[in-house]
């Protein structure tokens, strides 16, 4: 007998199948999946970034001067440059999936979920305007 | 438009064999005709030895879900001219126990279902004297969407989570509960968040959101999990407040 | 005990929030454009002037810490639903949220320091 036969009190014998561990490449939906969920090491990877950033600010000049020159090595623009990708993805997803999860009703009707999503890429376009204005001026 | 279609379809005898193999089956095309109409052709004249479970052939009975390519899908609203040109494999749903060829047990989904109390609990009834709970156009499309479960079980087909714990409660049980948390009739949405809370409940999910996608009803059972968790999340801050304490 | 996955979850639903808002902005000035030169960055004098203000001190530990949490909790499910690690739960958890609370921790002692 297989390893994968069981016996219950009801059924004779069972089949279960095991989980390939390769699963998440069987269909595109769940490599879609995985990818999404990779996006966190990158968001974790540009928190540090913004760290790093800081501390070389805090540190003085020359240690910031420093940060610059690692950024223009080609290692991080191109660790950069993935990232950028992945973390577009990333709020891209996030945005659409909050009206999954937040449902908000007005006079008894739910608000479709286009319009939350609408109201995120807004916030999202105001809060970057913001950042880089604030950069860019001092 | 061809002659005839090729079904390969899962058979496990297990009297006879240890594992579940691939049996192919020549069936005539008709465009009319979708996978379930083929296996009954195949068992009315080709194989009386094939099993599989079907009823209503109009998607309301929720018997006839099995894999067609590797989905999960209602073979009563599976049209084989979408297939073609096949073969068309037809496997029985993933990640249950099977017991013979096409037939899966659903005594776990069945445990789980019951397990979320999926039925209308006051705290006082009401006596009968008194009349009907109300309830308004309004308080009923809160919760409309998710009555509509008619528990084919793809959503769990299409669940990772479920294949990967099978101690996960599920996307349909969860839907079921939220269908009753909404209900305006209903007073214990408190005791089911308590259930759906448990190490085996909604924070298991990872939100692939397959099971929304492959569901015949638009349950979106996804959406009713990660709205639950907002509800998780918010109740576990309410100690913060000086009269939310139990 | 109360169980403290809903507040987990939380920690990692502001991060998402926090992350998806913010990172993409500050991600390609301060990782692209400003090393690069395709936008003249800000001087030295300029950054460390608004690094000081009481309340970019806060939004920057906001906005590194909820983040390093999202992270933890969502690579910890990563680990678990992709490499079948889920006998590995508590050790997995640990390191996690451990790390994101190193991270943190040496955040906050930066914004604390600034003189």
């Amino acid at each position: 007998m297989s390893p994968g036969t069981q016996y219950t009190p009801y059924h004779p014998k069972w089949y279960r199948r095991r989980m390939s561990v390769w699963w998440w490449l069987q269909n595109r939906s769940y490599v879609y999946f995985v990818l999404r969920e990779l996006t966190s090491v990158f968001v974790g990877l540009c928190a540090l970034l913004l760290l790093w950033h800081l501390r070389a600010l805090v540190q003085g000049p020359e240690a910031h001067a420093h940060f610059l020159a690692q950024m223009r090595r080609p290692f991080f623009v191109g660790l950069n440059g993935v990232g950028l990708l992945f973390i577009l993805f990333h709020t891209i997803t996030w945005f659409n999936l909050t009206p999954k999860a937040m449902v908000v009703r007005l006079g008894g009707k739910r608000v479709p979920d286009w319009t939350i999503a609408g109201l995120n890429y807004v916030a999202w376009v105001l809060l970057s305007v913001a950042v880089a204005v604030v950069l860019l001026r001092g | 438009m061809p002659p005839s279609v090729t079904l390969a379809v899962t058979r496990y005898r297990p009297e006879q064999e240890s594992e579940p193999t691939l049996q192919t089956y020549e069936v005539p095309f008709r465009k009319d005709w979708v996978v379930l109409d083929a296996l009954n052709y195949i068992k009315d004249n080709l194989d009386g030895s094939l099993s599989f479970r079907w009823s209503c052939r109009m998607g309301v009975c929720g018997s006839c879900g099995m894999m067609v390519n590797g989905s999960p899908k209602l073979t009563c609203a599976a049209f084989l001219s979408d297939y073609l040109p096949g073969p068309i494999r037809v496997e029985p749903l993933n990640y249950f126990p099977i017991i013979r060829d096409l037939v899966v047990d659903m005594t776990d989904f069945m445990h789980k279902l019951k397990k979320v109390k999926p039925w209308i609990i006051r705290a006082q009834e009401k006596p009968l004297a008194d009349g009907e709970y109300l309830q308004t156009p309004d308080q009923l499309e809160m919760y409309k969407q998710f009555s509509m479960c008619i528990n084919c079980m793809l959503c769990y087909s299409a669940c990772p989570v479920y294949g990967l714990e099978q101690s996960f409660i599920g996307p349909a049980a969860i839907a079921l509960a939220q269908r009753y948390n909404l209900d305006s009739r209903d007073e214990a949405a408190r005791e089911r968040l308590e259930i759906l809370s448990e190490h085996d409940g909604m924070w298991q999910c990872t939100f692939v959101g397959e099971c929304s996608k492959v569901c015949p009803k638009n349950v979106d059972p996804a959406g009713a999990i990660q709205q639950l968790k907002l509800v998780g999340a918010v109740d576990w801050f309410r100690f913060l407040l000086p009269w939310g304490t139990r | 005990m109360r169980p403290i996955t809903p507040f987990l979850w939380t920690l990692f639903g502001a991060g998402g929030t926090i992350a998806a808002l913010l990172f993409p902005v500050h991600l390609v000035l301060s990782g692209l454009a400003f090393p690069l030169g395709a936008l003249e960055a800000p001087s030295y004098d300029v950054l460390y002037g608004l690094v000081r203000h009481p309340v970019t001190r806060l939004y920057l530990l906001v906005v590194i810490t909820l983040p390093l949490f999202h992270w933890a909790h969502r690579f910890r499910y990563t680990l678990y639903d992709v490499l079948q690690l889920k006998h590995l739960y508590r050790l997995i958890a640990v390191l996690c949220y451990s790390a994101a609370l190193l991270g943190s921790a040496v955040a906050a002692y930066t914004v604390w320091r600034i003189p």
